[in-house]
């Protein structure tokens, strides 16, 4: 009996050669999942390094000094200052600069040698309750061995610690979670909106004859962004109510500002939807663009799961790029910490200049002929 | 518009895409008050001369001016003033009729009322359902308001690049009344289109094919360019008709058109009645009695089917 | 003797809407039968239905003697379809096209080989049978989209506007080879706008809001119409000022076409 082929091994090897001979999506479904393997395998680290630190040592001493000394060779304490006063180390929090303070009180070694308690107070930028926590628990430990250390030979070494964790005493993983989510629906709402927008705009046709018109690039380009605009805004609006009415995250600064920023970082993924749909040819390859362009660095490289300290060396340098980023800043600064302007000026000016950037790239992209 | 310059001026255009050749050193004019048809089947290059034309592709060689601007550095200028129509009606399916037009209106800094008088005899066809969506719309109805959609600013010159396409015989007559009556007003109009029956309602044709012009002349005259003399033959079984003469010695080609076929002698300065009766005796031979054979005039379909010589190769 | 198709009474409604209009009509074997109609006639809505595509509302209809509703299956192993829009795989090649609608119909492997090679020979397209189908001209790529219809030999073909766009030799070479199609006995069912092909068919019938309003030979309906061209007639039923219209041939008295809107 002569061989048949069956109709169904017939149509998967179709199938078959349709996959391989679309080099495009095959690419991007190769390279793809080996990317995410690779960024999501570096940046899930759960072990903290590079913890800033701030010594408040009003009387430094030679318990003080050995204590001090300690933490700086564990080797996961970064030293950003020694201090005579605690009223440096607010400032510096609210600037973010420092994640952990050290704070020993006066006549640390005397308290010791007499046997009566020597305080050490340490404090914790808990914004994010994670790190927070361990960054704590590396604190207790350094401190706890060096109290081993001189215990068995002497009595009453007591040192005694407190912990404070500013900004999120409660440890609320919502506080950590709900600015970066924000950061996340933002992106990309904002960035397919326009880029479905234009490109089948394209696949229709109908760009054609707007551009066999009066209509300069910038003007549809600029037309297609603001009336998106509107429309992110409210999500900005629906995000924070419920971060707010859900979610119980504290809103200690200004409302207006942040009502501000979000806009402002909207605008950017609204620029970034353009620029990908003026570069692709199909709607299915713009989403497909929005998608891989925000989602992923958002999620992975942003700092709002995985802090961008704990990445390796090599991918922090990335992280400037991502506009997610520097909203993340802004949304915890005003949101868990309460400050303003005078503090948040540079994340606002990096997204003003992304912002700015991505529209005169994204209009000089989107060429006035077709070819 | 400079009032002395000819409308629309084309001189040697060429375009390549890659390998593939789309124009050939096109070269015509088309004058005021005329319609001027490209007329050529797909992946003729009709499509590629638009676009250069509507200043939406920059061609590799050649020059053109459209209301006396140049295509490449008066960019701005010719888009202000031209109409242009581009293939399969491209108007927003999710905006109403009167949207769409108020739309187009607005992008030309103009407003419907201002060109209404204009559109009218279009536009009072479809006005009826002026709040429909324009994807509910028939293949026909699209098209006019396509059409609208190009004239609502008034524009100097007309560009319809195969605006009759999908659509049904009926609409496509009407259709092309329509661009009758706006020839009237002075609008010169260059449109492209497969269909050969609608060349002769140009004022002069270009027949266009592979990128190449191969005749340009007003439709009653273009028969001039076939080379043979044209013979219909009428009568029996047409396509046993058909492989009987070319058996024909001198057979230069047999096709058929409609009821009847064509049949081309390439004896040239030969005597036609000889050759008619020639020909009906060698199909009465064959068993065709009733066979009719006389002398035609060569109409554009069989002059463009004489030019083109062979169809484009399957491969290069 | 079967019928190659046999409508009768054939309606679809759309909600409120009727777009096919209890039509009736025959076609013989070997026949090539032209089914005009203006857009939105309701022509595509009875080629789906007769394909198997689309359930009939009431009515009923068989191809090649089998019942289009019940007997789905078997119509669609006898016939062969190619439509303007969609025919064949434009990023396989040729042959890998052949292949692949040969072992959907269940050809032998052998049975490919040969009837695949004679299809390329007869094309002339050995040059181009390892070529994408995206890289032929529109024509070849009709006239091969033809010929894959026709490989597992069906008793039925369906052709769906299979000119639309095409040089004016490549079309006459088109309908040759629906000629020798139909000589073999395949019955060829073909829509077209171009109202010069009309006159290649054995049988016209012309469709107007959802019913047919003319059906006869060619010469017949010219004749009992007094009209030079099938054109003329055409533009007659679909905007009608005149009184009813004859019908002639074996078909039912059509009904004089509605008031169009």
């Amino acid at each position: 009996m002569a061989h048949r082929s069956s109709p169904l091994s017939a149509f998967m090897a179709k199938e078959l050669r349709h996959i391989l001979r679309d080099r495009q999506t095959l690419t991007i479904l190769l390279l793809l999942p080996l990317a995410m393997v690779v960024l999501f395998g570096f940046a899930l680290r759960t072990d903290v390094n590079h913890i800033r630190t701030v010594f408040v040592d009003p009387s430094p001493d030679h318990a003080t000094v050995a204590l001090r000394a300690r933490f700086l060779g564990n080797g996961r304490f970064d030293l950003v200052d020694i201090s005579a006063t605690t009223a440096e180390v607010e400032p510096i929090f609210r600037r973010g600069l420092a994640d952990v303070a050290v704070v020993f009180e006066p006549g640390f070694a005397d308290h010791l040698a007499r046997g009566t308690p020597a305080r050490v107070l340490v404090i914790t930028d808990a914004s994010d309750p994670n790190t927070g926590s361990r960054m704590q628990a590396y604190a207790r430990a350094v401190i706890a061995s060096y109290q081993a250390e001189r215990g068995p030979g002497r009595e009453g070494v007591r040192i005694v610690t407190q912990t404070r964790m500013r900004f999120n005493p409660s440890l609320e993983s919502a506080n950590l979670f709900v600015p970066g989510l924000i950061a996340l629906v933002l992106t990309l709402v904002t960035a397919l909106m326009t880029s479905i927008s234009l490109s089948r705009e394209k696949e229709r046709g109908t760009l054609e004859i707007l551009l066999v018109s009066p209509l300069r690039p910038w003007q549809i380009i600029v037309g297609k962004v603001l009336p998106y605009l509107g429309l992110a805004f409210a999500n900005v609006v629906t995000a924070l109510l419920a971060a707010w009415l859900i979610f119980a995250v504290p809103f200690r600064g200004s409302i207006t500002l942040l009502l501000i920023t979000s806009t402002l970082y909207a605008m950017v993924g609204l620029a970034l939807g353009v620029f990908i749909a003026a570069r692709t040819s199909s709607q299915r390859a713009a989403m497909l663009g929005a998608m891989a362009g925000t989602m992923l660095p958002t999620t992975l490289l942003s700092g709002m799961i995985f802090p961008i300290a704990s990445l390796p060396g090599w991918l922090q340098p990335v992280t400037i790029v991502i506009p997610a980023r520097w909203f993340i800043v802004i949304a915890r600064g005003i949101m868990l910490k309460g400050v303003g302007l005078h503090y948040l000026w540079q994340p606002i000016a990096v997204l003003v200049v992304m912002l700015a950037v991505l529209m005169l790239v994204a209009i000089r992209s989107f060429k006035p002929r077709l070819a | 518009m400079n009032e002395a310059s000819v409308p629309l001026e084309v001189r040697g255009l060429g375009k390549r895409f890659g390998d593939v050749v789309a124009l050939d050193d096109v070269s015509f004019e088309v004058e005021r008050s005329e319609i001027f048809g490209l007329v050529g089947p797909d992946g003729g290059g009709k499509t590629t001369l638009f676009r250069i034309l509507t200043t939406l592709l920059l061609a590799d060689s050649g020059s053109a001016s459209v209301l006396g601007f140049d295509v490449v550095r008066d960019m701005w200028a010719i888009r202000e003033r031209v109409g242009y129509m581009p293939g399969r009606f491209s108007l927003y399916p999710d905006l109403g009729v009167e949207e769409n037009l108020r739309f187009f209106a607005s992008v030309f800094g103009t407003t419907l009322e201002e060109g209404y008088d204009l559109i009218a005899p279009i536009y009072s066809q479809i006005e009826p359902f002026r709040d429909r969506r324009a994807g509910a719309l028939s293949g026909g109805m699209k098209q006019k308001l396509a059409l609208s959609c190009a004239l609502v600013h008034r524009p100097d010159i007309l560009f319809l690049d195969e605006p009759t396409t999908g659509v049904d015989a009926v609409s496509r007559r009407e259709f092309w009344d329509l661009l009758d009556s706006l020839r009237e007003s002075g609008l010169p109009i260059v449109v492209s289109t497969p269909y050969m029956d609608e060349a002769s309602r140009c004022d002069r044709v270009a027949l266009i094919q592979q990128g190449r012009i191969l005749a340009i002349d007003d439709p009653g005259a273009i028969g001039r360019r076939f080379p043979n003399l044209l013979f219909s033959v009428r009568g029996g079984d047409r396509y046993a008709m058909l492989r009987a003469l070319r058996d024909l010695p001198h057979s230069a080609s047999v096709f058929p058109f409609g009821d009847e076929l064509h049949y081309s002698d390439s004896r040239t300065g030969g005597d036609a009645d000889a050759i008619a009766a020639e020909v009906r005796s060698f199909l009465r031979e064959r068993g065709f009695a009733g066979a009719e054979v006389a002398r035609i005039e060569p109409g554009i379909e069989d002059t463009f089917m004489a030019l083109m010589g062979a169809p484009e190769a399957a491969a290069a | 003797m079967t019928l190659a198709i046999d409508v009768h009474e054939l309606t679809r409604r759309f909600g409120s809407f009727t777009a096919v209009d209890a039509i009736t009509f025959h076609v013989d074997e070997g026949e090539v039968f032209g089914f005009l109609g203006a857009n939105g006639a309701g022509k595509t809505t009875a080629i789906k239905m007769l394909i198997g595509l689309l359930a009939p509302t009431s009515g009923r209809a068989s191809v090649a003697g089998f019942d289009v509703l019940t007997q789905a299956d078997q119509v669609r192993r006898r016939i062969g379809y190619m439509s303007q829009r969609f025919s064949l795989y434009e990023d396989l090649t040729v042959r890998e096209n052949i292949t692949l609608y040969g072992g959907i119909y269940g050809l032998s492997d052998a049975g490919i080989r040969e009837r695949g090679g004679s299809l390329i020979r007869e094309l002339q397209l050995e040059n181009a049978a390892d070529e994408r189908v995206s890289a032929l001209p529109l024509g070849w790529k009709q006239k091969l989209a033809f010929s894959v219809a026709m490989l597992h030999r069906p008793a039925v073909v369906f052709l769906d506007e299979p000119t639309g766009g095409v040089d004016p030799i490549t079309r006459r070479q088109f309908w040759e080879m629906i000629y020798a199609a139909a000589s073999r006995g395949t019955t060829v069912f073909v829509t077209t706008h171009y109202l010069d092909e009309a006159e290649y068919c054995d049988r016209v019938s012309i469709m107007v809001d959802g019913r047919i309003a003319a059906m006869g030979t060619p010469d017949d309906l010219k004749r009992d119409n007094h009209v030079a061209t099938l054109d003329e007639l055409f533009v007659r039923l679909a905007r009608p000022d005149a009184g009813a219209v004859a019908a002639t041939g074996a078909g039912p008295a059509a009904r004089p076409a509605p008031e169009r809107r």
